[in-house]
Protein backbone atom coordinates (compact mmCIF):
# COMPACT_ATOMS: atom_id res chain seq x y z
CA UNK A 1 0.00 0.00 0.00
CA UNK A 2 2.77 2.43 1.06
CA UNK A 3 4.40 2.39 -2.72
CA UNK A 4 1.00 2.58 -4.06
CA UNK A 5 0.59 5.78 -2.13
CA UNK A 6 4.16 6.88 -3.07
CA UNK A 7 3.12 6.38 -6.53
CA UNK A 8 0.36 8.28 -6.85
CA UNK A 9 1.90 10.75 -4.90
CA UNK A 10 4.39 11.56 -7.18
CA UNK A 11 1.97 11.59 -10.41
CA UNK A 12 -0.18 14.14 -8.07
CA UNK A 13 2.63 16.18 -8.07
CA UNK A 14 3.15 15.50 -12.04
CA UNK A 15 0.48 16.33 -12.67
CA UNK A 16 -0.41 19.69 -10.57
CA UNK A 17 2.99 20.75 -12.19
CA UNK A 18 1.19 20.30 -15.73
CA UNK A 19 -1.95 22.39 -14.66
CA UNK A 20 0.50 25.40 -13.46
CA UNK A 21 2.12 25.13 -17.07
CA UNK A 22 -1.06 25.34 -18.89
CA UNK A 23 -2.47 27.65 -16.95
CA UNK A 24 0.78 29.55 -17.05
CA UNK A 25 1.51 29.56 -20.99
CA UNK A 26 -2.48 30.74 -21.73
CA UNK A 27 -2.07 33.46 -19.67
CA UNK A 28 1.54 34.45 -20.87
CA UNK A 29 1.75 32.79 -24.88
CA UNK A 30 -0.83 32.92 -26.73
CA UNK A 31 -1.20 36.13 -28.62
CA UNK A 32 -1.89 39.28 -27.00
CA UNK A 33 0.18 41.08 -24.35
CA UNK A 34 -1.07 40.81 -20.63
CA UNK A 35 0.11 44.59 -19.96
CA UNK A 36 -1.85 45.97 -22.98
CA UNK A 37 -4.98 43.80 -22.10
CA UNK A 38 -4.78 45.20 -18.18
CA UNK A 39 -4.43 48.57 -19.60
CA UNK A 40 -7.18 48.21 -22.02
CA UNK A 41 -7.47 51.09 -24.81
CA UNK A 42 -7.10 54.19 -22.67
CA UNK A 43 -3.05 53.46 -21.40
CA UNK A 44 -0.67 55.29 -22.75
CA UNK A 45 2.77 53.42 -24.00
CA UNK A 46 4.50 54.42 -21.41
CA UNK A 47 2.31 53.25 -18.61
CA UNK A 48 1.86 49.64 -20.45
CA UNK A 49 5.83 49.64 -20.49
CA UNK A 50 5.83 50.24 -17.17
CA UNK A 51 2.99 47.89 -15.94
CA UNK A 52 5.13 45.56 -18.20
CA UNK A 53 8.48 45.83 -16.50
CA UNK A 54 6.73 45.81 -12.88
CA UNK A 55 4.85 42.70 -14.02
CA UNK A 56 8.50 41.41 -14.95
CA UNK A 57 6.96 40.31 -18.57
CA UNK A 58 9.95 41.38 -19.96
CA UNK A 59 12.21 38.83 -18.70
CA UNK A 60 12.49 35.09 -20.49
CA UNK A 61 9.24 33.14 -20.16
CA UNK A 62 10.66 30.03 -18.42
CA UNK A 63 12.29 32.23 -15.77
CA UNK A 64 9.04 34.36 -15.34
CA UNK A 65 7.33 30.69 -15.26
CA UNK A 66 9.87 29.15 -12.04
CA UNK A 67 9.28 32.96 -10.39
CA UNK A 68 5.24 32.63 -10.54
CA UNK A 69 5.45 29.01 -9.82
CA UNK A 70 7.14 29.37 -6.45
CA UNK A 71 5.51 32.37 -5.35
CA UNK A 72 2.43 30.58 -5.98
CA UNK A 73 3.48 27.16 -3.66
CA UNK A 74 4.39 29.88 -1.40
CA UNK A 75 0.51 31.35 -1.29
CA UNK A 76 1.56 34.24 -3.38
CA UNK A 77 -0.64 34.54 -6.77
CA UNK A 78 0.03 37.85 -7.22
CA UNK A 79 -2.62 41.14 -6.61
CA UNK A 80 -5.69 41.73 -7.75
CA UNK A 81 -5.96 44.54 -10.39
CA UNK A 82 -9.39 45.43 -8.83
CA UNK A 83 -9.38 45.45 -5.45
CA UNK A 84 -5.63 45.96 -4.68
CA UNK A 85 -5.77 42.51 -2.24
CA UNK A 86 -3.82 39.43 -2.62
CA UNK A 87 -5.74 36.78 -4.69
CA UNK A 88 -5.24 34.10 -2.03
CA UNK A 89 -7.15 36.36 0.16
CA UNK A 90 -9.99 36.62 -2.75
CA UNK A 91 -10.08 33.41 -2.69
CA UNK A 92 -10.23 32.36 0.73
CA UNK A 93 -13.35 35.07 1.11
CA UNK A 94 -15.16 33.33 -1.46
CA UNK A 95 -14.69 29.47 -0.89
CA UNK A 96 -17.34 29.83 2.22
CA UNK A 97 -19.98 30.39 -0.53
CA UNK A 98 -18.87 27.83 -3.52
CA UNK A 99 -17.45 25.32 -1.29
CA UNK A 100 -20.54 24.52 0.98
CA UNK A 101 -22.83 25.15 -2.31
CA UNK A 102 -20.71 21.93 -3.85
CA UNK A 103 -20.67 19.95 -0.74
CA UNK A 104 -24.77 20.49 -0.08
CA UNK A 105 -25.20 19.51 -4.01
CA UNK A 106 -23.08 16.52 -3.25
CA UNK A 107 -24.73 15.44 -0.37
CA UNK A 108 -28.16 15.84 -2.16
CA UNK A 109 -26.81 13.86 -5.06
CA UNK A 110 -25.77 10.97 -3.06
CA UNK A 111 -28.53 11.07 -0.73
CA UNK A 112 -30.79 10.69 -3.86
CA UNK A 113 -28.88 8.85 -5.75
CA UNK A 114 -27.70 5.48 -4.08
CA UNK A 115 -31.15 4.50 -2.31
CA UNK A 116 -32.77 5.50 -6.45
CA UNK A 117 -29.84 3.69 -7.88
CA UNK A 118 -30.07 0.47 -5.76
CA UNK A 119 -33.86 0.39 -5.67
CA UNK A 120 -33.77 0.61 -9.58
CA UNK A 121 -31.26 -2.41 -9.72
CA UNK A 122 -33.55 -4.74 -6.94
CA UNK A 123 -36.38 -3.90 -9.25
CA UNK A 124 -35.04 -4.40 -12.75
CA UNK A 125 -37.59 -4.37 -15.46
CA UNK A 126 -40.15 -3.99 -13.42
CA UNK A 127 -42.21 -0.29 -13.00
CA UNK A 128 -40.31 1.33 -9.89
CA UNK A 129 -36.80 0.71 -11.84
CA UNK A 130 -38.55 1.86 -15.47
CA UNK A 131 -39.45 5.68 -13.24
CA UNK A 132 -36.45 5.72 -11.68
CA UNK A 133 -34.81 5.73 -15.12
CA UNK A 134 -36.93 8.13 -16.83
CA UNK A 135 -36.39 10.57 -14.01
CA UNK A 136 -32.81 10.06 -14.23
CA UNK A 137 -33.04 10.50 -17.94
CA UNK A 138 -34.76 13.69 -17.83
CA UNK A 139 -32.31 15.09 -14.76
CA UNK A 140 -29.51 14.48 -17.21
CA UNK A 141 -31.19 16.41 -20.22
CA UNK A 142 -32.04 19.52 -18.28
CA UNK A 143 -29.24 22.00 -17.73
CA UNK A 144 -28.34 23.23 -14.38
CA UNK A 145 -28.89 26.59 -14.87
CA UNK A 146 -32.14 26.30 -16.18
CA UNK A 147 -33.54 24.03 -13.23
CA UNK A 148 -31.92 27.06 -11.16
CA UNK A 149 -34.21 29.27 -13.00
CA UNK A 150 -37.29 27.05 -12.84
CA UNK A 151 -36.56 26.53 -9.42
CA UNK A 152 -36.61 30.28 -9.09
CA UNK A 153 -39.78 31.00 -11.13
CA UNK A 154 -41.53 28.28 -8.95
CA UNK A 155 -40.40 28.93 -5.27
CA UNK A 156 -39.77 32.98 -4.92
CA UNK A 157 -41.64 34.24 -8.14
CA UNK A 158 -44.77 32.20 -7.86
CA UNK A 159 -45.14 31.31 -3.76
CA UNK A 160 -42.39 33.91 -2.50
CA UNK A 161 -40.82 31.39 -0.40
CA UNK A 162 -37.64 32.12 -0.51
CA UNK A 163 -35.60 35.00 -2.05
CA UNK A 164 -34.12 34.82 -5.99
CA UNK A 165 -30.54 34.87 -4.76
CA UNK A 166 -28.29 37.26 -2.93
CA UNK A 167 -25.72 35.78 -0.13
CA UNK A 168 -25.54 37.49 3.64
CA UNK A 169 -22.50 35.42 4.71
CA UNK A 170 -22.59 32.97 7.40
CA UNK A 171 -22.46 35.59 9.90
CA UNK A 172 -25.82 36.34 9.78
CA UNK A 173 -26.79 32.90 10.81
CA UNK A 174 -26.17 29.45 9.91
CA UNK A 175 -30.22 28.97 8.66
CA UNK A 176 -30.17 32.07 6.74
CA UNK A 177 -26.95 31.31 4.68
CA UNK A 178 -27.90 27.36 4.27
CA UNK A 179 -31.83 28.48 2.88
CA UNK A 180 -29.27 30.97 0.40
CA UNK A 181 -27.60 27.78 -0.95
CA UNK A 182 -31.19 25.22 -0.43
CA UNK A 183 -31.83 26.04 -4.28
CA UNK A 184 -29.04 26.23 -6.34
CA UNK A 185 -27.46 23.32 -4.37
CA UNK A 186 -31.02 21.37 -5.51
CA UNK A 187 -30.95 22.63 -9.00
CA UNK A 188 -26.76 21.52 -8.98
CA UNK A 189 -27.92 17.92 -7.32
CA UNK A 190 -30.69 17.10 -9.25
CA UNK A 191 -28.85 16.95 -12.36
CA UNK A 192 -25.59 15.52 -11.19
CA UNK A 193 -28.01 12.70 -8.89
CA UNK A 194 -29.23 11.75 -12.35
CA UNK A 195 -25.80 10.78 -13.14
CA UNK A 196 -25.20 8.87 -10.52
CA UNK A 197 -28.55 7.12 -10.16
CA UNK A 198 -27.66 5.15 -13.92
CA UNK A 199 -23.83 4.24 -12.23
CA UNK A 200 -25.42 2.88 -9.17
CA UNK A 201 -27.65 0.84 -11.05
CA UNK A 202 -25.48 -0.79 -13.49
CA UNK A 203 -22.88 -1.33 -10.58
CA UNK A 204 -25.52 -3.12 -8.47
CA UNK A 205 -27.20 -5.06 -11.39
CA UNK A 206 -23.54 -6.12 -12.52
CA UNK A 207 -22.72 -7.20 -8.86
CA UNK A 208 -26.22 -9.36 -8.10
CA UNK A 209 -25.54 -11.72 -10.87
CA UNK A 210 -22.39 -12.78 -9.38
CA UNK A 211 -22.19 -16.29 -8.08
CA UNK A 212 -21.30 -14.97 -4.53
CA UNK A 213 -24.57 -13.44 -4.09
CA UNK A 214 -26.73 -16.29 -5.75
CA UNK A 215 -24.92 -18.38 -2.82
CA UNK A 216 -25.47 -15.96 0.20
CA UNK A 217 -29.19 -16.06 -1.26
CA UNK A 218 -29.21 -19.98 -1.11
CA UNK A 219 -27.72 -20.00 1.92
CA UNK A 220 -30.83 -18.42 3.28
CA UNK A 221 -29.10 -14.74 3.76
CA UNK A 222 -32.02 -11.91 4.39
CA UNK A 223 -32.58 -9.79 1.25
CA UNK A 224 -31.51 -6.84 2.96
CA UNK A 225 -28.14 -8.24 3.98
CA UNK A 226 -27.92 -9.74 0.59
CA UNK A 227 -27.89 -6.28 -0.64
CA UNK A 228 -26.70 -3.79 1.66
CA UNK A 229 -23.28 -6.26 2.93
CA UNK A 230 -22.65 -8.35 -0.67
CA UNK A 231 -23.83 -6.33 -3.02
CA UNK A 232 -23.26 -2.83 -2.31
CA UNK A 233 -20.01 -3.01 -0.86
CA UNK A 234 -18.70 -4.81 -3.45
CA UNK A 235 -20.50 -1.83 -6.10
CA UNK A 236 -18.77 0.96 -4.76
CA UNK A 237 -15.54 0.88 -6.90
CA UNK A 238 -17.63 2.21 -9.84
CA UNK A 239 -20.09 4.28 -7.78
CA UNK A 240 -16.70 6.30 -6.27
CA UNK A 241 -15.24 6.44 -9.48
CA UNK A 242 -18.42 7.87 -10.56
CA UNK A 243 -19.05 10.15 -7.72
CA UNK A 244 -15.16 11.25 -7.45
CA UNK A 245 -15.50 12.80 -11.04
CA UNK A 246 -18.58 14.44 -10.10
CA UNK A 247 -17.56 16.31 -7.09
CA UNK A 248 -15.13 18.08 -9.82
CA UNK A 249 -18.39 18.45 -12.22
CA UNK A 250 -19.83 19.97 -8.73
CA UNK A 251 -17.21 22.66 -8.47
CA UNK A 252 -17.38 23.50 -12.18
CA UNK A 253 -21.16 23.51 -11.95
CA UNK A 254 -21.22 26.09 -8.97
CA UNK A 255 -19.65 28.41 -10.78
CA UNK A 256 -22.24 28.17 -13.26
CA UNK A 257 -25.49 28.55 -10.67
CA UNK A 258 -23.64 30.99 -8.56
CA UNK A 259 -24.33 33.69 -11.90
CA UNK A 260 -28.13 32.25 -11.93
CA UNK A 261 -28.48 32.96 -7.58
CA UNK A 262 -26.19 35.70 -7.44
CA UNK A 263 -24.13 34.33 -4.95
CA UNK A 264 -20.50 35.67 -4.39
CA UNK A 265 -18.40 32.85 -4.98
CA UNK A 266 -15.35 32.10 -6.57
CA UNK A 267 -17.38 31.77 -9.88
CA UNK A 268 -18.66 35.11 -9.87
CA UNK A 269 -15.21 36.36 -8.51
CA UNK A 270 -13.53 35.25 -11.68
CA UNK A 271 -16.41 36.45 -14.04
CA UNK A 272 -15.86 40.05 -12.69
CA UNK A 273 -12.32 39.66 -12.95
CA UNK A 274 -12.88 38.96 -16.49
CA UNK A 275 -15.09 42.07 -17.19
CA UNK A 276 -12.30 44.12 -15.22
CA UNK A 277 -9.30 42.64 -17.37
CA UNK A 278 -8.19 41.96 -13.76
CA UNK A 279 -5.60 39.16 -14.85
CA UNK A 280 -3.99 38.25 -12.10
CA UNK A 281 -7.50 36.94 -11.02
CA UNK A 282 -8.58 34.63 -13.46
CA UNK A 283 -5.20 33.22 -13.46
CA UNK A 284 -5.14 32.48 -9.60
CA UNK A 285 -9.21 31.10 -9.41
CA UNK A 286 -8.02 28.85 -12.53
CA UNK A 287 -5.32 27.62 -10.92
CA UNK A 288 -7.07 26.96 -7.73
CA UNK A 289 -9.59 25.33 -8.78
CA UNK A 290 -8.09 22.94 -11.55
CA UNK A 291 -5.60 21.81 -8.78
CA UNK A 292 -8.58 21.11 -6.41
CA UNK A 293 -10.13 19.03 -9.21
CA UNK A 294 -7.28 17.20 -9.93
CA UNK A 295 -6.29 16.56 -5.77
CA UNK A 296 -10.07 15.29 -5.36
CA UNK A 297 -9.46 12.91 -8.61
CA UNK A 298 -6.30 12.18 -7.11
CA UNK A 299 -8.33 11.00 -3.96
CA UNK A 300 -10.84 9.11 -5.38
CA UNK A 301 -7.62 6.99 -6.91
CA UNK A 302 -6.12 6.82 -3.42
CA UNK A 303 -9.77 5.61 -2.31
CA UNK A 304 -9.77 2.77 -5.03
CA UNK A 305 -6.52 1.06 -3.61
CA UNK A 306 -8.36 1.11 0.08
CA UNK A 307 -11.86 -0.17 -1.69
CA UNK A 308 -10.06 -3.17 -3.85
CA UNK A 309 -6.50 -4.46 -3.13
CA UNK A 310 -5.87 -5.90 -6.50
CA UNK A 311 -5.60 -2.43 -7.81
CA UNK A 312 -2.21 -2.10 -5.45
CA UNK A 313 -0.64 -4.76 -6.80
CA UNK A 314 -0.80 -4.17 -10.60
CA UNK B 1 -32.57 -11.99 -33.64
CA UNK B 2 -34.26 -8.56 -32.16
CA UNK B 3 -30.73 -6.54 -32.53
CA UNK B 4 -30.83 -6.21 -35.72
CA UNK B 5 -34.01 -4.51 -35.91
CA UNK B 6 -32.93 -1.10 -34.71
CA UNK B 7 -36.71 0.35 -34.61
CA UNK B 8 -38.18 -2.39 -32.43
CA UNK B 9 -36.06 -0.41 -29.94
CA UNK B 10 -38.05 1.95 -27.99
CA UNK B 11 -35.31 3.86 -26.97
CA UNK B 12 -33.29 3.83 -30.04
CA UNK B 13 -36.02 5.12 -32.08
CA UNK B 14 -37.61 7.82 -29.90
CA UNK B 15 -34.28 9.01 -29.41
CA UNK B 16 -33.20 9.22 -33.33
CA UNK B 17 -36.94 10.68 -33.95
CA UNK B 18 -36.58 13.58 -31.30
CA UNK B 19 -32.59 14.12 -33.26
CA UNK B 20 -33.99 14.22 -36.54
CA UNK B 21 -36.80 16.69 -35.36
CA UNK B 22 -33.90 18.80 -34.05
CA UNK B 23 -31.39 18.39 -37.39
CA UNK B 24 -34.79 19.13 -39.80
CA UNK B 25 -35.39 22.35 -37.21
CA UNK B 26 -31.82 23.44 -37.44
CA UNK B 27 -31.66 23.05 -41.84
CA UNK B 28 -35.48 24.62 -42.09
CA UNK B 29 -34.46 28.07 -40.09
CA UNK B 30 -31.79 28.42 -42.60
CA UNK B 31 -34.14 28.78 -45.02
CA UNK B 32 -37.56 29.26 -43.23
CA UNK B 33 -38.76 31.07 -40.12
CA UNK B 34 -41.70 31.98 -39.38
CA UNK B 35 -40.09 35.83 -38.25
CA UNK B 36 -36.48 37.62 -38.38
CA UNK B 37 -35.12 35.98 -35.66
CA UNK B 38 -33.55 39.55 -35.36
CA UNK B 39 -35.99 41.64 -36.43
CA UNK B 40 -36.82 43.79 -33.00
CA UNK B 41 -40.34 45.17 -32.24
CA UNK B 42 -40.59 48.11 -29.58
CA UNK B 43 -44.74 47.63 -29.42
CA UNK B 44 -44.79 43.60 -29.38
CA UNK B 45 -42.15 43.07 -26.71
CA UNK B 46 -42.47 40.05 -23.84
CA UNK B 47 -45.57 38.99 -24.89
CA UNK B 48 -46.67 35.46 -24.21
CA UNK B 49 -47.70 32.69 -26.77
CA UNK B 50 -49.92 33.94 -29.27
CA UNK B 51 -51.25 32.94 -33.25
CA UNK B 52 -48.98 35.12 -34.49
CA UNK B 53 -46.01 34.28 -32.13
CA UNK B 54 -46.77 30.63 -30.88
CA UNK B 55 -43.58 31.04 -28.47
CA UNK B 56 -44.30 34.58 -27.34
CA UNK B 57 -41.72 37.50 -28.39
CA UNK B 58 -38.20 38.77 -26.18
CA UNK B 59 -37.54 41.77 -24.38
CA UNK B 60 -36.80 43.34 -27.86
CA UNK B 61 -39.76 42.12 -29.14
CA UNK B 62 -37.90 39.18 -31.45
CA UNK B 63 -40.04 36.22 -32.03
CA UNK B 64 -38.46 33.49 -29.29
CA UNK B 65 -39.62 30.80 -32.18
CA UNK B 66 -37.93 31.85 -35.02
CA UNK B 67 -34.46 32.11 -32.15
CA UNK B 68 -35.15 28.76 -30.82
CA UNK B 69 -35.16 27.33 -34.41
CA UNK B 70 -31.81 29.15 -35.39
CA UNK B 71 -30.24 28.82 -32.32
CA UNK B 72 -30.40 24.72 -33.07
CA UNK B 73 -27.92 25.71 -35.87
CA UNK B 74 -25.75 27.18 -32.90
CA UNK B 75 -26.24 24.45 -30.45
CA UNK B 76 -25.17 21.23 -33.24
CA UNK B 77 -22.12 23.68 -34.83
CA UNK B 78 -20.84 24.07 -31.69
CA UNK B 79 -21.35 20.49 -30.62
CA UNK B 80 -19.38 18.68 -33.46
CA UNK B 81 -16.91 20.99 -34.09
CA UNK B 82 -16.19 20.67 -29.73
CA UNK B 83 -16.60 17.00 -29.88
CA UNK B 84 -14.19 17.08 -33.12
CA UNK B 85 -11.59 19.04 -31.35
CA UNK B 86 -11.59 16.47 -28.40
CA UNK B 87 -11.64 13.38 -30.21
CA UNK B 88 -9.04 14.60 -32.71
CA UNK B 89 -6.52 15.58 -30.02
CA UNK B 90 -7.67 13.03 -27.91
CA UNK B 91 -7.12 10.45 -30.14
CA UNK B 92 -3.82 11.94 -31.25
CA UNK B 93 -2.46 12.29 -27.68
CA UNK B 94 -3.83 7.95 -26.88
CA UNK B 95 -2.27 6.47 -29.91
CA UNK B 96 1.03 8.09 -29.26
CA UNK B 97 0.60 7.17 -25.38
CA UNK B 98 -0.52 3.65 -25.68
CA UNK B 99 1.67 3.33 -28.99
CA UNK B 100 4.96 4.40 -27.69
CA UNK B 101 4.64 3.36 -24.18
CA UNK B 102 7.25 4.22 -21.81
CA UNK B 103 8.10 7.35 -20.51
CA UNK B 104 5.95 9.25 -23.91
CA UNK B 105 3.22 7.36 -22.16
CA UNK B 106 3.95 8.18 -18.50
CA UNK B 107 4.32 12.07 -19.44
CA UNK B 108 1.65 12.55 -21.74
CA UNK B 109 -0.87 10.50 -19.39
CA UNK B 110 -0.15 13.14 -16.42
CA UNK B 111 -1.12 15.84 -19.41
CA UNK B 112 -4.01 14.37 -19.78
CA UNK B 113 -4.94 13.90 -15.96
CA UNK B 114 -3.79 17.80 -15.57
CA UNK B 115 -6.45 18.85 -18.65
CA UNK B 116 -9.31 17.02 -16.79
CA UNK B 117 -8.79 19.49 -14.06
CA UNK B 118 -10.49 22.35 -16.38
CA UNK B 119 -14.12 21.45 -17.26
CA UNK B 120 -15.14 23.68 -20.24
CA UNK B 121 -16.12 26.26 -18.03
CA UNK B 122 -12.95 26.52 -16.43
CA UNK B 123 -11.29 26.73 -19.91
CA UNK B 124 -13.46 28.98 -21.12
CA UNK B 125 -12.74 31.50 -18.18
CA UNK B 126 -9.03 31.33 -18.95
CA UNK B 127 -10.02 31.97 -22.86
CA UNK B 128 -12.33 35.26 -22.15
CA UNK B 129 -9.23 36.34 -20.14
CA UNK B 130 -7.49 36.91 -23.13
CA UNK B 131 -9.53 36.29 -25.94
CA UNK B 132 -13.30 38.25 -26.75
CA UNK B 133 -15.74 35.76 -25.68
CA UNK B 134 -17.36 34.07 -28.66
CA UNK B 135 -18.55 30.80 -30.47
CA UNK B 136 -15.10 30.09 -31.23
CA UNK B 137 -13.82 30.05 -27.21
CA UNK B 138 -16.94 27.74 -26.07
CA UNK B 139 -15.67 25.61 -29.18
CA UNK B 140 -12.58 24.87 -27.81
CA UNK B 141 -12.94 25.23 -23.89
CA UNK B 142 -15.45 22.50 -24.36
CA UNK B 143 -13.41 20.43 -27.02
CA UNK B 144 -10.36 20.69 -24.65
CA UNK B 145 -12.68 19.31 -22.17
CA UNK B 146 -13.23 15.96 -23.98
CA UNK B 147 -9.45 15.47 -24.46
CA UNK B 148 -8.86 13.60 -21.50
CA UNK B 149 -11.47 10.85 -22.12
CA UNK B 150 -10.87 10.36 -25.83
CA UNK B 151 -7.27 9.74 -24.85
CA UNK B 152 -8.16 6.99 -22.11
CA UNK B 153 -10.17 4.91 -24.20
CA UNK B 154 -8.05 4.97 -27.44
CA UNK B 155 -4.91 4.58 -24.63
CA UNK B 156 -6.84 1.72 -23.31
CA UNK B 157 -7.22 0.03 -26.70
CA UNK B 158 -3.84 0.48 -27.87
CA UNK B 159 -2.39 -1.45 -24.86
CA UNK B 160 -5.01 -3.99 -25.50
CA UNK B 161 -4.11 -4.38 -29.43
CA UNK B 162 -0.58 -3.63 -29.62
CA UNK B 163 0.80 -7.14 -28.72
CA UNK B 164 -2.16 -9.26 -30.39
CA UNK B 165 -1.48 -11.83 -33.54
CA UNK B 166 -2.69 -9.74 -36.46
CA UNK B 167 -0.79 -6.72 -34.99
CA UNK B 168 2.60 -8.69 -34.48
CA UNK B 169 1.98 -10.19 -37.80
CA UNK B 170 1.47 -6.95 -39.63
CA UNK B 171 4.26 -5.73 -38.08
CA UNK B 172 6.11 -8.95 -39.37
CA UNK B 173 5.21 -8.33 -42.67
CA UNK B 174 7.32 -5.09 -42.99
CA UNK B 175 4.32 -2.82 -42.16
CA UNK B 176 5.92 0.36 -40.86
CA UNK B 177 4.66 2.17 -37.74
CA UNK B 178 2.38 4.50 -39.38
CA UNK B 179 1.02 1.55 -41.33
CA UNK B 180 0.43 -0.24 -38.51
CA UNK B 181 -1.51 2.09 -36.37
CA UNK B 182 -3.58 3.39 -39.56
CA UNK B 183 -4.71 -0.13 -40.91
CA UNK B 184 -4.72 -2.22 -38.55
CA UNK B 185 -5.07 -0.73 -34.37
CA UNK B 186 -7.03 2.28 -34.62
CA UNK B 187 -9.75 0.71 -36.85
CA UNK B 188 -10.23 -1.82 -34.44
CA UNK B 189 -10.68 1.13 -31.83
CA UNK B 190 -13.34 2.74 -33.33
CA UNK B 191 -16.52 1.45 -31.63
CA UNK B 192 -15.68 2.77 -27.87
CA UNK B 193 -14.85 5.60 -29.63
CA UNK B 194 -18.11 6.62 -31.86
CA UNK B 195 -20.19 5.51 -28.67
CA UNK B 196 -17.78 7.90 -26.79
CA UNK B 197 -18.21 10.60 -29.70
CA UNK B 198 -22.55 10.02 -29.47
CA UNK B 199 -22.96 10.54 -25.91
CA UNK B 200 -20.31 13.84 -25.82
CA UNK B 201 -22.69 15.47 -28.14
CA UNK B 202 -25.72 16.20 -26.01
CA UNK B 203 -22.71 17.10 -22.52
CA UNK B 204 -21.36 19.59 -25.60
CA UNK B 205 -24.81 21.33 -26.16
CA UNK B 206 -25.51 21.59 -22.39
CA UNK B 207 -21.91 23.28 -22.26
CA UNK B 208 -22.38 25.43 -25.45
CA UNK B 209 -25.91 26.56 -23.19
CA UNK B 210 -23.95 26.62 -19.67
CA UNK B 211 -21.34 29.15 -21.15
CA UNK B 212 -23.37 31.47 -23.34
CA UNK B 213 -25.29 31.92 -20.37
CA UNK B 214 -22.73 33.07 -18.57
CA UNK B 215 -21.46 35.32 -21.21
CA UNK B 216 -18.24 33.59 -22.35
CA UNK B 217 -19.89 32.03 -25.65
CA UNK B 218 -22.41 33.18 -28.24
CA UNK B 219 -22.73 37.10 -28.25
CA UNK B 220 -25.72 38.58 -28.70
CA UNK B 221 -27.71 39.30 -31.22
CA UNK B 222 -26.80 36.26 -32.87
CA UNK B 223 -29.19 33.39 -31.19
CA UNK B 224 -28.07 30.68 -28.96
CA UNK B 225 -30.50 28.67 -26.19
CA UNK B 226 -27.69 29.40 -23.36
CA UNK B 227 -27.66 33.20 -23.91
CA UNK B 228 -31.55 33.65 -24.57
CA UNK B 229 -31.95 31.91 -20.87
CA UNK B 230 -29.72 34.47 -19.55
CA UNK B 231 -31.59 37.46 -21.23
CA UNK B 232 -34.78 35.87 -20.13
CA UNK B 233 -33.55 35.82 -16.53
CA UNK B 234 -34.29 39.57 -15.66
CA UNK B 235 -38.12 39.12 -16.89
CA UNK B 236 -39.09 35.78 -15.28
CA UNK B 237 -42.11 37.81 -13.25
CA UNK B 238 -43.11 39.57 -16.67
CA UNK B 239 -43.04 36.72 -19.20
CA UNK B 240 -41.82 33.02 -17.42
CA UNK B 241 -42.98 31.74 -21.47
CA UNK B 242 -39.35 33.54 -22.42
CA UNK B 243 -37.39 31.22 -20.04
CA UNK B 244 -39.52 28.14 -20.71
CA UNK B 245 -38.78 27.60 -24.59
CA UNK B 246 -35.45 27.87 -25.25
CA UNK B 247 -34.89 25.06 -21.73
CA UNK B 248 -37.18 23.14 -23.01
CA UNK B 249 -35.48 23.02 -26.03
CA UNK B 250 -32.25 22.17 -24.67
CA UNK B 251 -33.85 19.54 -22.43
CA UNK B 252 -35.46 18.17 -25.67
CA UNK B 253 -32.36 17.79 -27.71
CA UNK B 254 -30.26 16.25 -25.16
CA UNK B 255 -33.14 13.78 -23.95
CA UNK B 256 -33.17 12.79 -27.77
CA UNK B 257 -29.34 12.77 -28.05
CA UNK B 258 -29.17 10.59 -24.78
CA UNK B 259 -31.66 8.25 -25.45
CA UNK B 260 -30.22 8.06 -29.39
CA UNK B 261 -26.75 7.26 -27.60
CA UNK B 262 -28.21 4.81 -24.99
CA UNK B 263 -30.06 2.90 -28.09
CA UNK B 264 -26.93 2.92 -29.97
CA UNK B 265 -24.62 0.95 -27.12
CA UNK B 266 -27.56 -1.41 -26.49
CA UNK B 267 -27.56 -2.48 -30.13
CA UNK B 268 -23.91 -2.17 -30.66
CA UNK B 269 -23.12 -4.25 -26.88
CA UNK B 270 -23.89 -7.67 -26.91
CA UNK B 271 -23.96 -7.55 -23.21
CA UNK B 272 -26.75 -5.65 -22.82
CA UNK B 273 -29.22 -7.32 -24.95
Amino acid sequence: MRRYVARRVGALAATLLFVSLLVFLVIRILPGDPAALMMGTEGSREATERLREAMGLNRPLPIQYVEWLTRALRGDLGRSIQYDLPVGELIVTRLPVTVPLALLAAVFMVAAAIPLGLYAATHHRRGGDYLAMIVSQLGISIPQFWSGLLLILFFSVTLGWVRSGGFDGWSAGVWPALRALLLPALALGFFQAAVLVRATRSAVLDVLREDYVRTARAKGVSERLVVGKHTLRNALIPIVTVAGIQLGQLMAGAIVLESVFALPGLGRLALVAIGARDLPVVQGVALFVASGIVVINFAVDLAYGFLDPRIRYE
Amino acid sequence: MARRRPFRHVTFTLGAAITLTLIATAALSIVYTPADPLAMSITGRLQGPSGGHPFGTDHFGRDVLSRVMTGAVTSIAVGLIAVGIGAGVGVLLGVLSGYLGGWVDEILMRLVDAVQGFPAILSALLFTAVFSPGMLVSMVAIGIAFVPTFARITRGSFLELRDREFVVAARALGGGDPRVVLRHILPNSLPPLIVQATTSFPVAILAEAALAYLGLGTQPPYPSWGLMLKEAQNFLSMNPWFAVFPGAAIALTVLGLNLLGDGLRDLLDPKTA
